[in-house]
């Protein structure tokens, strides 16, 4: 599938524009309305002004541009959480144009990136520097999470009050776990002075051999040394007791073990202030996908067992787990094309974000609804960004896709610089057809 | 035995704390201190009440303004003042400090007045001593002698203590002047407010009668008093707060901060002051609001109530042990 991509102009008259034939979706406020040609949606210029069945009944408003939605689903973009645009730094990875195409073309409008640049993302003028380079490539927004420690070596706080009034949306250390439970202590407690929000890698770094996959049969066989379950478990742990101690708010990031699911999920029925997301390959894949030493396979956390896969799911449908981030980690093909040990960790995810979460639902595991809210509304109320809704007034941040149509995942077909995913091959269902952002189109479909 | 006619309101041997005292106590203390402000003010500062009586002082922590404030207070007063620091180094575990503590007392000295690194360690010496202990700071337990000389000078510019909107600001975990004034200015009826930063302050802090804040312009509004502590580096280990930058911007006292107050808010400050972290210079030099140098000056009048009042007690029972 190719794609057109028209980066915004910051000039442009945009008008009104009415999608019209189409099932609108929002996961906030439980719409699922089938719309023919006198109703759907109208934006003017960068908002939604109305929206609903029989909205243009009486004709269609004047200089409308009218967008026929073929009967498609129209929803909120997506609202991505955890991805890493390696600008600035590693551009040989990534770049923030890169990302902001890969993520409109997997109708991701708006997405939170990680810290672990180079420089590091910790002081005011980098927080800057992602928001101004993202408004000028014009493609999906890009909200930045800072460093929670100075060089993200898990000792000494950043000035994370200061960070945030620049923009920070929360703070992190990226993949690196805060090992050091005085610092995420003390962490957790400082943040709650300004109400802001942690995010954990939750991994117990002295447990993590370097180089390895999950622990098990398969590292058995293949030779490779082994990254525990308890490595994940244990920091969870750890970490809601420094929760519950501090008062403090904080999020784990891509949740793969069913045991930390559990304890999450009796953390909550605690009343503790904690929230987590996963990522598509732990719910879709589990570690026999590493096969014959697949680098592609390997992620951090590791592909976990069928078991855990499976507690994943379950994760998700209860809402332990509130909701799913790509993950997407860019890899050049050289740090790739290595042995297994040596490779670098991490998959894209961005372009294939919506396809593999419906597999829930075409699993039947969960309804469409439910799907589309752990990836917009959810995720955006956990860092309180303004996306993820079908409002009156809100920005006009939308996706429209089919969730039906099959397609493959190819790594060469992807628009992503990079094309590491953990998904080759994998049939999928689910094409985004559009991809709208304050009102204007900037991804389409090229047969759409 | 006929019981003294003469005994105090304020009975205890020694003055180690405010915690536990009465609004009896610890307003008398107060009136006695007020006695001598005027008295610090004369050509002739000097009576005779402690005439022959010894008074050391004994620190084992670095001190400039209290050792000389307790010194100054002493002869005044009269009294045989010796200054004794010890280097904290040489006085790192109890033993020691016990095996000083009888050495002086073997002196025969009237009044010591100790400062301590460690908190508790003021008491462990007076259980070991027959003279009167002043506490004069321990660890980050008590300073009750700063404690009263804040009372003072907000009751000679306010008449008053009860009903007043005080906030304590900044790093309380590591202060004694914030426990001591909490349990002062709590127990005369005031309204005390704490703000600082979730990891500057002790835990369970909200149940020693106050009102907790995370935010200087909440904290601060229609406050009376705006009392700030100075951030105590040297007893920090590990990340409190991130630089002096971001504490300064959100914890920092400037005219910004200080509008949400009263108007005619007194600004005070135990020193000695960081200024640029806790507290903008310009407040600190602002002399309509700022009573820093009363506070210095209400130091001497309390110190010298203090010495005052123990060494009669002391003579009181000495008297009555012979009886």
């Amino acid at each position: 599938m190719t794609g057109i991509w028209t980066a915004a102009q910051s000039d442009e008259n945009l008008g009104r524009k009415a999608y019209i034939n189409v099932r609108l979706l929002d996961p906030a406020t439980g719409l699922d309305v089938v719309c023919d040609a006198t109703g759907g949606m109208l934006t003017d210029g960068e908002e939604i002004v109305e929206f609903g069945a029989g909205i243009f009944k009486s004709g269609m408003p004047d200089s409308a541009e009218i967008i026929d939605c073929g009967s498609h689903c129209l929803s909120p973009g997506l609202v991505d959480i955890r991805v890493q645009v390696r600008e600035p730094g590693y551009e040989h990875k990534g770049t923030i144009e890169s990302a902001g195409r890969s993520a409109t073309a997997g109708g991701v409008t708006t997405m939170v990136c990680l810290p672990n640049t180079n420089p590091v993302i910790a002081d005011m003028s980098q927080v800057e520097f992602v928001a101004r380079r993202a408004r000028k490539i014009g493609l999906a927004k890009i909200y930045p999470y800072a460093a929670l420690t100075e060089e993200l070596a898990g000792e000494k706080l950043t000035e994370i009050g200061i960070l945030a009034e620049a923009g920070a949306v929360a703070f992190t250390d990226g993949d690196k776990a805060i090992a050091n439970a005085q610092v995420l202590r003390r962490a957790l407690s400082y943040a709650r002075t300004f109400d802001l929000l942690i995010v954990q890698h939750p991994e117990e770094p002295s447990l993590v051999s370097p180089g390895g996959m999950n622990s098990g049969e398969t590292a058995t066989r293949l030779g490779l040394p082994g990254i525990p379950r308890e490595a994940e478990i244990i920091m969870v742990e750890r970490d809601l007791r420094l929760v519950e101690m501090t008062g403090g708010k904080l999020h784990f990031g891509h949740i793969s073990t069913g045991e930390a699911v559990n304890v999450i999920r009796q953390a909550k029925a605690r009343g503790l202030n904690v929230t987590c997301d996963t990522a598509p390959p732990y719910f879709a894949l589990n570690d026999q996908s590493v096969g014959d030493y697949r680098t592609f396979a390997k992620l951090s956390p590791p592909l976990r067992s069928e078991d855990d896969r499976l507690a994943i799911v379950e994760g998700l449908k209860d809402g332990t787990i509130d909701a799913i981030a790509s993950d997407h980690a860019p890899q050049d093909a050289d740090s790739k094309r290595l042995p297994f040990t040596q490779a670098e960790s991490g998959g894209v995810g961005l372009e294939t974000l919506l396809a593999v979460s419906l597999e829930l639902y075409h699993n039947k595991a969960m309804s469409l609804l439910e799907v589309l809210a752990k990836i917009t509304y959810v995720p955006a109320e956990l860092l309180q960004l303004p996306a993820g809704k079908i409002a009156k007034g809100a920005a006009a941040d939308l996706m429209l896709f089919d969730p039906e149509r099959g397609w493959q995942v190819k790594d060469t077909d992807l628009t992503s610089k990079a094309k590491n995913t953990p998904f080759d091959l994998r049939p999928v269902q689910g094409v985004v057809l559009r991809t709208i952002i304050d009102g204007r189109t900037v991804y389409r479909l090229e047969d759409e | 035995m006929a019981k003294s006619p003469k005994k105090s309101p304020y009975s205890h041997r020694h003055l180690l704390g405010i915690e536990g005292l009465s609004v009896q106590e610890i307003s008398y203390l107060l009136e006695k201190s007020d006695e001598y402000v005027g008295q610090n003010r004369l050509s002739d500062k000097k009576v005779e009440t402690l005439h022959g009586r010894t008074v050391i002082n004994l620190f084992f922590e670095d001190s400039t303004r209290t050792r000389t404030s307790f010194e100054l207070a002493g002869k005044r007063l009269s009294a045989d003042v010796i200054n004794m620091s010890v280097g904290s180094s040489s006085v790192n575990k109890g033993e020691t400090l016990i095996d000083t503590a009888s050495t002086l007392n073997a002196m025969h000295p009237d009044v010591l007045v100790v400062r301590a690194g460690l908190s508790g360690a003021v008491k462990l010496l007076a259980e070991k001593v027959n003279c009167a202990v002043i506490n004069a700071g321990d660890g980050s337990h008590e300073h009750p002698t700063q404690a009263l000389l804040d009372a003072l000078t907000i009751q000679r510019r306010r008449g008053k203590l009860q009903g007043l909107k005080i906030a304590i600001c900044g790093d309380i975990l590591h202060s004694r002047v914030a426990r001591s004034n909490i349990y002062l200015l709590v127990t005369m009826g005031a309204q005390v407010r704490l703000v600082a930063p979730m990891t500057l302050l002790p835990s369970g802090a909200e149940n020693l009668g106050v009102e907790v804040f995370h935010d200087m312009k909440e904290g601060l509004k229609d406050c009376d008093i705006v009392m700030m502590l100075r951030l105590q580096n040297e007893r920090m280990q590990g990340n409190y707060f991130p630089s002096i930058r971001e504490y300064f911007h959100f914890f920092g006292l400037d005219y910004e901060k200080l509008s949400v107050a009263k108007p005619d808010a007194l600004i005070m400050h135990p020193g000695p002051a960081n200024r640029g972290v806790e507290i903008d210079s310009e407040v600190a030099d602002d002399y309509s609001r700022s009573v820093i140098r009363e506070q210095v000056e209400m130091g001497v009048a309390v110190r010298m109530a203090c010495l005052d009042i123990l060494s009669n007690n002391l003579q009181q029972e000495l008297q009555e042990g012979a009886e």
